[in-house]
Protein backbone atom coordinates (compact mmCIF):
# COMPACT_ATOMS: atom_id res chain seq x y z
CA UNK A 1 0.00 0.00 0.00
CA UNK A 2 0.87 3.56 -0.47
CA UNK A 3 1.16 5.69 2.72
CA UNK A 4 -1.89 7.54 2.27
CA UNK A 5 -3.67 4.17 1.53
CA UNK A 6 -2.16 3.38 4.78
CA UNK A 7 -3.76 6.51 6.77
CA UNK A 8 -6.84 5.69 5.54
CA UNK A 9 -6.93 1.96 6.31
CA UNK A 10 -5.99 3.16 9.84
CA UNK A 11 -8.25 6.32 10.36
CA UNK A 12 -11.44 3.44 8.78
CA UNK A 13 -10.43 1.05 11.12
CA UNK A 14 -9.22 -1.54 8.16
CA UNK A 15 -6.29 -3.33 7.54
CA UNK A 16 -6.02 -2.20 3.98
CA UNK A 17 -7.90 -0.65 1.42
CA UNK A 18 -7.94 -0.65 -2.26
CA UNK A 19 -7.83 2.22 -5.34
CA UNK A 20 -11.46 3.51 -6.22
CA UNK A 21 -12.86 1.76 -2.70
CA UNK A 22 -15.33 4.22 -0.71
CA UNK A 23 -14.19 4.15 3.06
CA UNK A 24 -15.39 6.11 5.86
CA UNK A 25 -12.36 7.61 7.96
CA UNK A 26 -11.71 9.18 11.19
CA UNK A 27 -10.76 13.43 10.58
CA UNK A 28 -7.89 13.76 12.78
CA UNK A 29 -8.41 17.61 12.58
CA UNK A 30 -10.76 19.96 11.20
CA UNK A 31 -10.60 22.81 10.07
CA UNK A 32 -13.38 25.77 9.06
CA UNK A 33 -12.22 29.51 7.98
CA UNK A 34 -14.14 32.14 7.89
CA UNK A 35 -15.93 31.85 4.37
CA UNK A 36 -17.85 29.34 5.67
CA UNK A 37 -20.45 30.52 7.86
CA UNK A 38 -22.74 27.86 6.25
CA UNK A 39 -20.86 25.26 7.79
CA UNK A 40 -22.82 25.96 11.59
CA UNK A 41 -26.03 26.80 9.67
CA UNK A 42 -25.84 22.91 8.34
CA UNK A 43 -24.71 21.67 11.16
CA UNK A 44 -28.35 23.03 12.92
CA UNK A 45 -30.11 22.11 10.12
CA UNK A 46 -28.04 18.28 10.34
CA UNK A 47 -29.99 18.45 14.13
CA UNK A 48 -26.05 18.97 14.85
CA UNK A 49 -25.90 19.78 18.82
CA UNK A 50 -22.30 20.09 20.02
CA UNK A 51 -19.07 19.23 17.88
CA UNK A 52 -17.80 15.87 18.39
CA UNK A 53 -14.52 16.65 19.82
CA UNK A 54 -14.16 19.94 20.94
CA UNK A 55 -9.89 19.57 20.87
CA UNK A 56 -9.93 18.15 17.51
CA UNK A 57 -11.86 21.22 15.51
CA UNK A 58 -11.10 25.38 14.74
CA UNK A 59 -12.09 28.12 13.06
CA UNK A 60 -9.39 30.09 11.41
CA UNK A 61 -10.07 33.53 10.75
CA UNK A 62 -7.78 34.63 7.81
CA UNK A 63 -10.25 35.72 4.52
CA UNK A 64 -11.56 38.45 6.37
CA UNK A 65 -8.64 39.28 8.62
CA UNK A 66 -9.75 42.24 9.81
CA UNK A 67 -13.38 42.41 8.45
CA UNK A 68 -13.81 44.71 5.76
CA UNK A 69 -17.72 45.42 6.51
CA UNK A 70 -20.41 44.90 8.69
CA UNK A 71 -21.71 41.61 6.97
CA UNK A 72 -18.41 39.94 7.38
CA UNK A 73 -18.14 41.02 10.81
CA UNK A 74 -21.43 39.76 11.66
CA UNK A 75 -20.30 36.11 9.96
CA UNK A 76 -17.17 36.09 12.79
CA UNK A 77 -19.64 37.71 15.20
CA UNK A 78 -21.92 34.22 15.03
CA UNK A 79 -18.25 32.36 13.95
CA UNK A 80 -17.04 33.18 17.76
CA UNK A 81 -20.26 32.29 19.17
CA UNK A 82 -20.34 29.03 17.83
CA UNK A 83 -16.88 28.21 18.97
CA UNK A 84 -17.32 29.80 22.70
CA UNK A 85 -20.61 27.83 22.67
CA UNK A 86 -18.77 24.31 21.86
CA UNK A 87 -15.66 25.20 24.17
CA UNK A 88 -13.08 24.58 21.44
CA UNK A 89 -9.44 24.25 22.59
CA UNK A 90 -8.08 26.04 19.61
CA UNK A 91 -9.40 29.21 18.41
CA UNK A 92 -7.59 31.57 15.51
CA UNK A 93 -9.00 34.81 15.24
CA UNK A 94 -7.85 37.78 13.10
CA UNK A 95 -4.42 38.08 14.70
CA UNK A 96 -3.13 34.90 13.24
CA UNK A 97 -2.64 34.30 9.42
CA UNK A 98 -3.74 31.74 6.39
CA UNK A 99 -5.09 28.65 8.15
CA UNK A 100 -2.14 26.03 6.53
CA UNK A 101 0.50 28.36 7.82
CA UNK A 102 -0.83 28.59 11.31
CA UNK A 103 -2.29 25.27 11.69
CA UNK A 104 1.44 23.72 11.16
CA UNK A 105 2.32 26.27 13.69
CA UNK A 106 -0.08 25.12 16.37
CA UNK A 107 1.47 21.84 16.06
CA UNK A 108 -1.89 20.37 14.63
CA UNK A 109 -0.17 19.38 11.69
CA UNK A 110 1.92 16.11 11.87
CA UNK A 111 2.84 12.92 10.08
CA UNK A 112 0.27 10.08 9.38
CA UNK A 113 -2.40 12.12 10.34
CA UNK A 114 -5.78 12.95 7.69
CA UNK A 115 -6.63 16.80 8.43
CA UNK A 116 -9.80 18.43 6.48
CA UNK A 117 -10.32 21.83 5.80
CA UNK A 118 -12.99 24.44 4.22
CA UNK A 119 -10.47 25.15 1.67
CA UNK A 120 -8.69 23.92 -1.38
CA UNK A 121 -5.72 24.47 -0.55
CA UNK A 122 -5.58 21.70 2.60
CA UNK A 123 -3.20 19.62 -0.13
CA UNK A 124 -0.59 21.83 1.70
CA UNK A 125 -0.22 19.27 4.29
CA UNK A 126 0.97 16.48 2.55
CA UNK A 127 4.30 18.69 3.12
CA UNK A 128 4.10 17.32 6.60
CA UNK A 129 3.51 13.00 5.22
CA UNK A 130 -0.18 14.24 7.09
CA UNK A 131 -3.29 13.63 4.34
CA UNK A 132 -4.91 16.82 3.95
CA UNK A 133 -8.17 17.26 1.61
CA UNK A 134 -10.37 20.42 1.29
CA UNK A 135 -14.22 20.18 1.95
CA UNK A 136 -17.19 22.38 1.45
CA UNK A 137 -19.29 23.41 4.71
CA UNK A 138 -21.78 20.66 4.60
CA UNK A 139 -19.09 18.09 4.15
CA UNK A 140 -17.32 20.09 7.05
CA UNK A 141 -20.77 20.46 9.22
CA UNK A 142 -21.27 16.40 8.67
CA UNK A 143 -17.51 15.92 10.49
CA UNK A 144 -18.28 18.06 13.17
CA UNK A 145 -21.15 15.86 14.25
CA UNK A 146 -19.86 13.02 13.73
CA UNK A 147 -15.83 13.41 13.17
CA UNK A 148 -15.43 11.15 10.05
CA UNK A 149 -16.07 11.68 6.60
CA UNK A 150 -16.27 9.33 2.89
CA UNK A 151 -13.45 9.37 1.04
CA UNK A 152 -12.65 6.79 -2.47
CA UNK A 153 -9.43 5.70 -2.01
CA UNK A 154 -7.57 7.50 -5.32
CA UNK A 155 -5.57 6.96 -7.49
CA UNK A 156 -1.89 7.99 -6.78
CA UNK A 157 0.54 10.04 -9.21
CA UNK A 158 4.12 9.98 -8.51
CA UNK A 159 6.14 13.39 -9.74
CA UNK A 160 9.35 12.58 -9.12
CA UNK A 161 11.78 15.43 -9.24
CA UNK A 162 15.42 14.97 -8.95
CA UNK A 163 18.15 16.96 -9.00
CA UNK A 164 19.11 20.89 -7.53
CA UNK A 165 17.74 23.30 -8.22
CA UNK A 166 19.90 26.33 -10.23
CA UNK A 167 20.10 29.69 -8.81
CA UNK A 168 16.56 31.94 -9.51
CA UNK A 169 14.38 28.93 -9.32
CA UNK A 170 12.34 28.39 -6.10
CA UNK A 171 10.11 25.76 -5.44
CA UNK A 172 7.11 28.04 -6.95
CA UNK A 173 9.39 27.80 -10.52
CA UNK A 174 9.35 23.92 -10.03
CA UNK A 175 5.23 22.92 -8.78
CA UNK A 176 4.75 25.59 -11.98
CA UNK A 177 6.69 23.69 -14.07
CA UNK A 178 4.51 20.86 -12.72
CA UNK A 179 1.43 22.35 -13.12
CA UNK A 180 2.32 23.20 -16.67
CA UNK A 181 2.96 19.60 -17.72
CA UNK A 182 0.15 17.61 -15.96
CA UNK A 183 -2.56 20.63 -16.89
CA UNK A 184 -5.70 21.92 -14.09
CA UNK A 185 -7.44 18.87 -14.54
CA UNK A 186 -4.82 16.32 -14.86
CA UNK A 187 -4.71 14.98 -10.96
CA UNK A 188 -8.59 15.46 -9.99
CA UNK A 189 -9.86 12.70 -7.95
CA UNK A 190 -6.01 11.44 -7.52
CA UNK A 191 -3.09 12.07 -5.18
CA UNK A 192 0.02 13.23 -6.11
CA UNK A 193 3.17 11.72 -4.35
CA UNK A 194 6.25 14.07 -5.05
CA UNK A 195 9.35 12.07 -4.69
CA UNK A 196 13.23 12.15 -5.53
CA UNK A 197 16.11 13.63 -4.17
CA UNK A 198 14.63 17.44 -4.64
CA UNK A 199 12.20 16.72 -2.23
CA UNK A 200 14.52 14.57 0.03
CA UNK A 201 16.58 17.42 0.36
CA UNK A 202 13.75 20.75 0.47
CA UNK A 203 12.81 22.81 3.68
CA UNK A 204 9.67 22.46 5.20
CA UNK A 205 8.38 26.15 3.37
CA UNK A 206 9.58 24.55 0.00
CA UNK A 207 7.16 21.61 0.47
CA UNK A 208 4.27 23.69 1.58
CA UNK A 209 4.44 25.54 -1.75
CA UNK A 210 4.64 22.39 -4.05
CA UNK A 211 2.36 20.48 -1.87
CA UNK A 212 -0.53 23.67 -1.67
CA UNK A 213 -0.42 24.06 -6.09
CA UNK A 214 -1.48 20.33 -6.54
CA UNK A 215 -4.96 21.04 -6.03
CA UNK A 216 -3.98 23.29 -9.35
CA UNK A 217 -3.77 20.34 -10.61
CA UNK A 218 -7.21 19.09 -9.64
CA UNK A 219 -5.58 16.65 -6.72
CA UNK A 220 -7.59 15.42 -3.59
CA UNK A 221 -4.35 15.22 -1.38
CA UNK A 222 -0.95 15.52 -1.98
CA UNK A 223 2.02 13.51 -0.04
CA UNK A 224 6.03 13.60 0.49
CA UNK A 225 7.81 11.20 2.68
CA UNK A 226 9.01 13.47 5.88
CA UNK A 227 12.52 14.25 5.62
CA UNK A 228 14.95 15.59 8.69
CA UNK A 229 13.71 19.03 8.08
CA UNK A 230 9.69 17.99 8.55
CA UNK A 231 10.82 15.81 11.62
CA UNK A 232 12.72 18.47 13.58
CA UNK A 233 9.51 21.26 12.74
CA UNK A 234 7.11 18.91 13.94
CA UNK A 235 8.80 17.33 16.89
CA UNK A 236 8.70 21.27 18.28
CA UNK A 237 5.35 21.80 18.00
CA UNK A 238 3.25 18.66 17.16
CA UNK A 239 0.38 18.80 19.88
CA UNK A 240 -0.58 14.49 20.14
CA UNK A 241 2.03 11.45 18.89
CA UNK A 242 2.12 10.49 16.00
CA UNK A 243 3.32 7.18 13.67
CA UNK A 244 5.06 8.17 9.81
CA UNK A 245 3.63 5.71 7.58
CA UNK A 246 6.07 4.39 4.57
CA UNK A 247 4.61 3.53 0.91
CA UNK A 248 5.41 -0.14 0.69
CA UNK A 249 8.94 -0.75 -2.18
CA UNK A 250 6.38 -3.02 -4.65
CA UNK A 251 3.50 0.12 -4.54
CA UNK A 252 2.51 0.70 -8.25
CA UNK A 253 1.64 4.33 -9.06
CA UNK A 254 -1.14 4.66 -11.41
CA UNK A 255 1.06 7.06 -13.67
CA UNK A 256 4.64 8.40 -13.25
CA UNK A 257 6.46 11.95 -14.83
CA UNK A 258 10.20 12.63 -13.96
CA UNK A 259 11.41 16.46 -13.88
CA UNK A 260 15.14 16.94 -14.07
CA UNK A 261 14.36 20.24 -11.70
CA UNK A 262 18.06 21.50 -12.32
CA UNK A 263 17.09 22.08 -15.91
CA UNK A 264 14.54 24.53 -14.77
CA UNK A 265 14.28 28.06 -15.68
CA UNK A 266 12.31 30.51 -13.55
CA UNK A 267 8.42 29.85 -15.02
CA UNK A 268 5.27 32.18 -15.02
CA UNK A 269 1.70 31.14 -15.12
CA UNK A 270 0.54 33.92 -17.58
CA UNK A 271 -3.32 34.90 -18.02
CA UNK A 272 -5.93 33.86 -16.82
CA UNK A 273 -5.22 29.86 -16.13
CA UNK A 274 -2.76 28.21 -13.85
CA UNK A 275 -1.81 25.58 -16.92
CA UNK A 276 -1.09 28.44 -19.07
CA UNK A 277 2.87 28.14 -17.74
CA UNK A 278 5.85 29.39 -19.59
CA UNK A 279 9.54 30.03 -19.09
CA UNK A 280 10.32 33.61 -18.21
CA UNK A 281 12.84 33.96 -20.63
CA UNK A 282 10.33 33.33 -23.30
CA UNK A 283 7.49 35.76 -22.04
CA UNK A 284 10.31 37.94 -21.59
CA UNK A 285 11.55 37.75 -25.18
CA UNK A 286 7.97 38.53 -26.34
CA UNK A 287 8.45 41.77 -25.37
CA UNK A 288 7.97 44.05 -22.00
CA UNK A 289 5.22 43.41 -19.64
CA UNK A 290 4.52 46.32 -17.76
CA UNK A 291 3.23 46.08 -13.92
CA UNK A 292 0.74 48.13 -12.08
CA UNK A 293 1.14 45.93 -8.90
CA UNK A 294 3.30 43.45 -7.27
CA UNK A 295 1.80 40.65 -4.33
CA UNK A 296 3.73 38.78 -2.20
CA UNK A 297 1.30 36.44 0.12
CA UNK A 298 -0.91 33.80 0.56
CA UNK A 299 -0.97 29.89 1.84
CA UNK A 300 1.41 29.60 -1.23
CA UNK A 301 3.93 32.36 -1.04
CA UNK A 302 3.74 34.46 1.95
CA UNK A 303 6.36 32.91 4.56
CA UNK A 304 9.44 33.96 5.80
CA UNK A 305 11.64 32.54 3.48
CA UNK A 306 9.50 34.48 0.76
CA UNK A 307 9.58 37.79 2.64
CA UNK A 308 13.46 36.96 3.14
CA UNK A 309 14.14 36.69 -0.82
CA UNK A 310 12.13 40.06 -1.54
CA UNK A 311 13.50 41.69 1.22
CA UNK A 312 17.30 40.87 -0.18
CA UNK A 313 16.40 41.58 -3.60
CA UNK A 314 14.65 44.97 -2.80
CA UNK A 315 17.08 46.41 -0.41
CA UNK A 316 18.47 49.46 -1.09
CA UNK A 317 16.66 49.71 -4.11
CA UNK A 318 12.73 51.29 -4.32
CA UNK A 319 9.84 50.27 -6.77
CA UNK A 320 8.72 52.52 -9.47
CA UNK A 321 6.66 55.46 -8.59
CA UNK A 322 2.75 55.04 -9.66
CA UNK A 323 3.11 50.71 -8.93
CA UNK A 324 2.77 49.56 -5.65
CA UNK A 325 3.78 46.28 -4.29
CA UNK A 326 1.61 44.64 -1.55
CA UNK A 327 3.53 41.84 1.05
CA UNK A 328 0.79 40.25 3.26
CA UNK A 329 3.16 37.53 5.51
CA UNK A 330 0.92 34.11 6.06
CA UNK A 331 1.34 34.74 9.68
CA UNK A 332 2.01 36.62 12.92
CA UNK A 333 4.96 33.97 13.37
CA UNK A 334 6.16 34.53 9.90
CA UNK A 335 5.79 38.41 10.41
CA UNK A 336 7.45 38.80 13.53
CA UNK A 337 10.39 36.73 12.27
CA UNK A 338 10.61 38.90 9.28
CA UNK A 339 10.44 42.21 11.74
CA UNK A 340 12.98 40.66 13.85
CA UNK A 341 15.43 39.99 10.94
CA UNK A 342 14.75 43.68 9.34
CA UNK A 343 13.03 42.58 6.20
CA UNK A 344 9.75 44.20 7.05
CA UNK A 345 11.89 47.61 7.16
CA UNK A 346 13.80 47.17 4.08
CA UNK A 347 10.50 46.27 1.68
CA UNK A 348 8.90 49.45 3.64
CA UNK A 349 11.99 51.31 2.80
CA UNK A 350 11.31 49.89 -0.87
CA UNK A 351 8.33 51.02 -0.84
CA UNK A 352 6.23 47.91 -0.19
CA UNK A 353 2.60 48.22 1.53
CA UNK A 354 2.85 45.78 4.80
CA UNK A 355 -0.68 43.92 5.08
CA UNK A 356 -2.26 42.06 8.27
CA UNK A 357 -0.99 38.33 8.05
CA UNK A 358 -4.08 36.71 6.30
CA UNK A 359 -5.60 35.94 2.97
CA UNK A 360 -5.91 39.59 2.01
CA UNK A 361 -6.49 39.71 -1.76
CA UNK A 362 -5.39 36.68 -3.02
CA UNK A 363 -8.99 35.84 -3.77
CA UNK A 364 -10.03 39.65 -4.45
CA UNK A 365 -11.94 40.05 -1.13
CA UNK A 366 -9.79 42.98 -0.28
CA UNK A 367 -6.49 44.63 0.59
CA UNK A 368 -5.15 45.28 -2.90
CA UNK A 369 -7.99 44.73 -5.30
CA UNK A 370 -7.27 45.18 -9.20
CA UNK A 371 -8.67 47.23 -11.42
CA UNK A 372 -9.62 46.54 -15.02
CA UNK A 373 -6.71 46.62 -17.10
CA UNK A 374 -4.53 46.81 -14.41
CA UNK A 375 -1.78 44.22 -14.52
CA UNK A 376 -0.07 41.95 -11.48
CA UNK A 377 2.26 39.79 -11.06
CA UNK A 378 2.15 37.59 -7.55
CA UNK A 379 3.30 34.64 -5.72
CA UNK A 380 -0.02 33.85 -5.11
CA UNK A 381 -1.97 30.07 -6.74
CA UNK A 382 -4.46 31.15 -8.85
CA UNK A 383 -4.37 33.73 -11.72
CA UNK A 384 -8.67 33.02 -12.70
CA UNK A 385 -10.18 35.81 -14.00
CA UNK A 386 -11.47 38.08 -11.70
CA UNK A 387 -9.63 36.32 -8.70
CA UNK A 388 -7.89 39.44 -7.42
CA UNK A 389 -10.77 42.08 -8.50
CA UNK A 390 -11.60 43.22 -11.96
CA UNK A 391 -12.11 40.26 -14.60
CA UNK A 392 -10.77 42.59 -16.73
CA UNK A 393 -7.81 42.54 -14.75
CA UNK A 394 -4.35 40.21 -15.53
CA UNK A 395 -2.42 38.22 -13.33
CA UNK A 396 0.88 36.52 -13.73
CA UNK A 397 1.98 33.49 -11.16
CA UNK A 398 5.84 33.66 -10.11
CA UNK A 399 8.25 33.18 -7.28
CA UNK A 400 8.39 35.69 -4.61
CA UNK A 401 11.98 36.15 -6.05
CA UNK A 402 10.74 37.16 -9.68
CA UNK A 403 7.48 39.24 -8.14
CA UNK A 404 10.70 41.20 -6.00
CA UNK A 405 12.90 41.29 -9.24
CA UNK A 406 9.93 42.79 -11.47
CA UNK A 407 8.86 45.64 -9.06
CA UNK A 408 12.81 46.50 -8.75
CA UNK A 409 11.72 47.72 -12.67
CA UNK A 410 8.13 47.72 -12.87
CA UNK A 411 8.10 45.42 -15.73
CA UNK A 412 8.49 41.40 -15.65
CA UNK A 413 12.07 40.87 -14.80
CA UNK A 414 14.27 37.96 -14.59
CA UNK A 415 15.32 37.42 -10.67
CA UNK A 416 18.60 35.94 -11.74
CA UNK A 417 19.31 39.61 -12.49
CA UNK A 418 19.56 40.34 -8.56
CA UNK A 419 21.07 37.82 -7.89
CA UNK B 1 -35.75 11.37 -6.48
CA UNK B 2 -36.83 12.56 -10.08
CA UNK B 3 -34.34 10.52 -12.18
CA UNK B 4 -34.87 12.44 -15.27
CA UNK B 5 -34.16 15.95 -15.96
CA UNK B 6 -35.58 18.25 -18.74
CA UNK B 7 -34.47 21.55 -19.15
CA UNK B 8 -33.17 24.60 -21.23
CA UNK B 9 -29.34 24.92 -21.62
CA UNK B 10 -26.62 27.12 -21.63
CA UNK B 11 -22.98 26.49 -22.75
CA UNK B 12 -20.32 27.43 -20.86
CA UNK B 13 -16.03 26.60 -22.08
CA UNK B 14 -13.47 24.90 -19.95
CA UNK B 15 -11.68 25.84 -16.79
CA UNK B 16 -14.85 27.43 -15.09
CA UNK B 17 -13.73 28.29 -11.62
CA UNK B 18 -15.64 28.74 -8.42
CA UNK B 19 -14.32 32.29 -8.90
CA UNK B 20 -16.05 32.64 -12.66
CA UNK B 21 -19.01 30.73 -10.40
CA UNK B 22 -19.13 32.88 -7.77
CA UNK B 23 -16.30 35.85 -7.28
CA UNK B 24 -14.80 36.64 -3.89
CA UNK B 25 -15.86 39.97 -3.48
CA UNK B 26 -19.50 38.20 -2.69
CA UNK B 27 -18.38 35.29 -0.39
CA UNK B 28 -19.95 37.17 2.96
CA UNK B 29 -23.43 37.08 1.49
CA UNK B 30 -25.19 33.73 3.45
CA UNK B 31 -28.91 34.97 1.95
CA UNK B 32 -29.04 32.05 -0.47
CA UNK B 33 -31.47 33.89 -3.11
CA UNK B 34 -28.69 36.80 -3.22
CA UNK B 35 -26.16 34.50 -3.69
CA UNK B 36 -28.07 33.07 -6.88
CA UNK B 37 -28.31 36.48 -8.42
CA UNK B 38 -24.72 36.56 -8.44
CA UNK B 39 -24.07 33.13 -10.44
CA UNK B 40 -21.39 32.99 -12.94
CA UNK B 41 -20.70 36.71 -13.01
CA UNK B 42 -17.47 36.27 -13.61
CA UNK B 43 -18.30 34.70 -16.87
CA UNK B 44 -21.39 36.85 -17.94
CA UNK B 45 -23.16 39.46 -15.60
CA UNK B 46 -26.30 38.20 -17.65
CA UNK B 47 -26.64 34.77 -17.33
CA UNK B 48 -28.44 34.94 -13.33
CA UNK B 49 -31.07 37.63 -14.09
CA UNK B 50 -31.76 35.23 -17.78
CA UNK B 51 -31.31 31.68 -16.51
CA UNK B 52 -34.50 29.71 -17.80
CA UNK B 53 -35.76 28.08 -14.37
CA UNK B 54 -35.12 24.22 -13.87
CA UNK B 55 -32.49 24.88 -16.68
CA UNK B 56 -29.42 23.01 -17.06
CA UNK B 57 -25.59 23.96 -17.56
CA UNK B 58 -23.42 22.55 -19.92
CA UNK B 59 -19.68 22.92 -19.63
CA UNK B 60 -16.43 22.00 -20.81
CA UNK B 61 -13.51 20.45 -18.60
CA UNK B 62 -13.38 20.87 -15.53
CA UNK B 63 -16.04 22.44 -14.36
CA UNK B 64 -15.86 24.10 -10.71
CA UNK B 65 -12.14 23.89 -10.58
CA UNK B 66 -10.65 26.24 -7.68
CA UNK B 67 -12.23 26.87 -4.13
CA UNK B 68 -13.45 24.72 -1.94
CA UNK B 69 -16.25 27.14 -1.96
CA UNK B 70 -20.10 25.57 -1.53
CA UNK B 71 -21.64 29.49 -2.39
CA UNK B 72 -21.05 27.52 -6.19
CA UNK B 73 -23.16 25.13 -6.15
CA UNK B 74 -25.81 27.08 -3.83
CA UNK B 75 -25.45 29.84 -6.47
CA UNK B 76 -26.14 27.29 -9.06
CA UNK B 77 -28.73 25.87 -7.29
CA UNK B 78 -30.75 29.23 -6.42
CA UNK B 79 -30.16 30.48 -10.10
CA UNK B 80 -32.82 27.45 -10.94
CA UNK B 81 -30.14 25.22 -12.18
CA UNK B 82 -30.95 21.74 -11.67
CA UNK B 83 -28.36 19.69 -13.08
CA UNK B 84 -24.84 20.62 -14.57
CA UNK B 85 -23.14 18.34 -17.60
CA UNK B 86 -19.66 18.58 -18.08
CA UNK B 87 -17.00 16.52 -20.11
CA UNK B 88 -15.34 16.63 -16.68
CA UNK B 89 -16.00 18.09 -12.89
CA UNK B 90 -13.28 19.07 -9.99
CA UNK B 91 -13.51 17.16 -7.23
CA UNK B 92 -14.51 19.42 -4.19
CA UNK B 93 -17.57 21.25 -6.73
CA UNK B 94 -18.95 17.15 -7.53
CA UNK B 95 -18.91 16.51 -3.96
CA UNK B 96 -20.55 19.78 -2.69
CA UNK B 97 -22.74 19.48 -5.73
CA UNK B 98 -24.06 15.86 -4.82
CA UNK B 99 -24.39 16.76 -1.06
CA UNK B 100 -26.97 19.45 -1.73
CA UNK B 101 -28.94 17.83 -4.88
CA UNK B 102 -27.49 19.54 -7.43
CA UNK B 103 -26.49 17.14 -10.02
CA UNK B 104 -23.29 16.94 -11.87
CA UNK B 105 -22.98 14.56 -14.69
CA UNK B 106 -20.09 13.59 -17.00
CA UNK B 107 -20.81 13.16 -20.76
CA UNK B 108 -17.50 14.06 -22.59
CA UNK B 109 -17.33 16.49 -25.43
CA UNK B 110 -20.65 17.50 -24.93
CA UNK B 111 -20.05 20.76 -24.40
CA UNK B 112 -19.01 21.01 -27.74
CA UNK B 113 -22.01 19.37 -29.58
CA UNK B 114 -24.95 21.14 -28.17
CA UNK B 115 -25.98 24.57 -28.86
CA UNK B 116 -27.34 27.45 -25.94
CA UNK B 117 -31.44 27.61 -25.80
CA UNK B 118 -31.77 23.82 -27.20
CA UNK B 119 -33.82 21.21 -24.57
CA UNK B 120 -31.83 18.45 -23.22
CA UNK B 121 -33.61 15.65 -20.98
CA UNK B 122 -31.05 13.98 -18.68
CA UNK B 123 -32.09 10.44 -17.92
CA UNK B 124 -29.80 9.24 -14.68
CA UNK B 125 -31.13 5.62 -15.16
CA UNK B 126 -30.35 5.30 -18.66
CA UNK B 127 -26.80 7.19 -18.41
CA UNK B 128 -28.35 9.36 -21.70
CA UNK B 129 -28.57 12.78 -22.17
CA UNK B 130 -31.23 13.76 -25.32
CA UNK B 131 -31.51 17.09 -27.30
CA UNK B 132 -35.12 17.57 -28.18
CA UNK B 133 -34.51 19.78 -31.13
CA UNK B 134 -32.48 17.37 -32.97
CA UNK B 135 -33.22 14.23 -31.29
CA UNK B 136 -29.22 13.12 -30.92
CA UNK B 137 -28.65 11.61 -27.86
CA UNK B 138 -25.04 11.03 -26.02
CA UNK B 139 -24.00 8.96 -23.52
CA UNK B 140 -23.17 10.26 -20.13
CA UNK B 141 -21.22 8.42 -16.70
CA UNK B 142 -23.25 6.94 -14.10
CA UNK B 143 -22.89 8.44 -10.92
CA UNK B 144 -21.17 6.16 -8.34
CA UNK B 145 -23.67 4.51 -5.60
CA UNK B 146 -22.18 6.75 -2.78
CA UNK B 147 -23.37 9.92 -4.94
CA UNK B 148 -26.85 8.20 -6.12
CA UNK B 149 -27.27 7.36 -2.32
CA UNK B 150 -26.72 11.02 -1.10
CA UNK B 151 -28.92 12.51 -4.47
CA UNK B 152 -31.65 9.95 -3.35
CA UNK B 153 -31.71 10.89 0.28
CA UNK B 154 -32.55 14.16 -1.41
CA UNK B 155 -29.43 15.31 -0.84
CA UNK B 156 -26.75 15.19 3.08
CA UNK B 157 -28.68 16.82 4.97
CA UNK B 158 -31.50 14.81 5.48
CA UNK B 159 -29.47 12.00 5.15
CA UNK B 160 -27.88 13.01 8.60
CA UNK B 161 -31.16 14.12 9.51
CA UNK B 162 -32.34 10.75 9.05
CA UNK B 163 -29.37 8.99 10.56
CA UNK B 164 -29.30 11.08 13.86
CA UNK B 165 -33.10 10.98 14.02
CA UNK B 166 -34.03 14.18 13.84
CA UNK B 167 -36.83 16.09 12.38
CA UNK B 168 -37.25 17.90 9.10
CA UNK B 169 -35.48 21.37 10.15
Amino acid sequence: MHAIEKILAKNSGRSEVKTGEIVTAKVDFAEINDLYLQTVYSFYEMGGEKVWDNERCAFVFDHYAPTPDIKSAANHKEMREFAQKNNLRFHFDTNCGVCHQVMPEAGVIYPGMIVVATDSHTTTHGAFGAMGTGCGATDMATILMTGELWFRVPEIIEVRLEGEAPKGVYPKDVVLAVLGKIRADGAVYKAIDFTGSYVENLNVAGRMVICNMAVEMGAKTAYMQPNQDVLDYVSRRAVRPYEIQFTDPDYQYSESYVFDVSGLEPELACPSSVENVHTLSSVVAQGQVKLNQGYIGSCTGGREEDIEVAAKILKGRHIPEYTRLIIVPASREVMMNCMKKGYIQDLMDAGATITTPGCGACLGAHEGILAPGEVCITSTNRNFPGRMGSTEALMYLASPATVAASMVNGYITDPRTFL
Amino acid sequence: MNTEITGKIIVVGDNIDTDQIYPGRFLAITDPKEIGSHCLCGVDENIAPTFPQGGIVVAGRNFGCGSSREHAPIALLNMGAAAVIADSFARIFFRNAVNLGLVPVISKGISKKVKPGQTLTLDLEKGIVKVHETGEVFECEQLGDQAMKILEAGGIKPMMRARFGRKEA
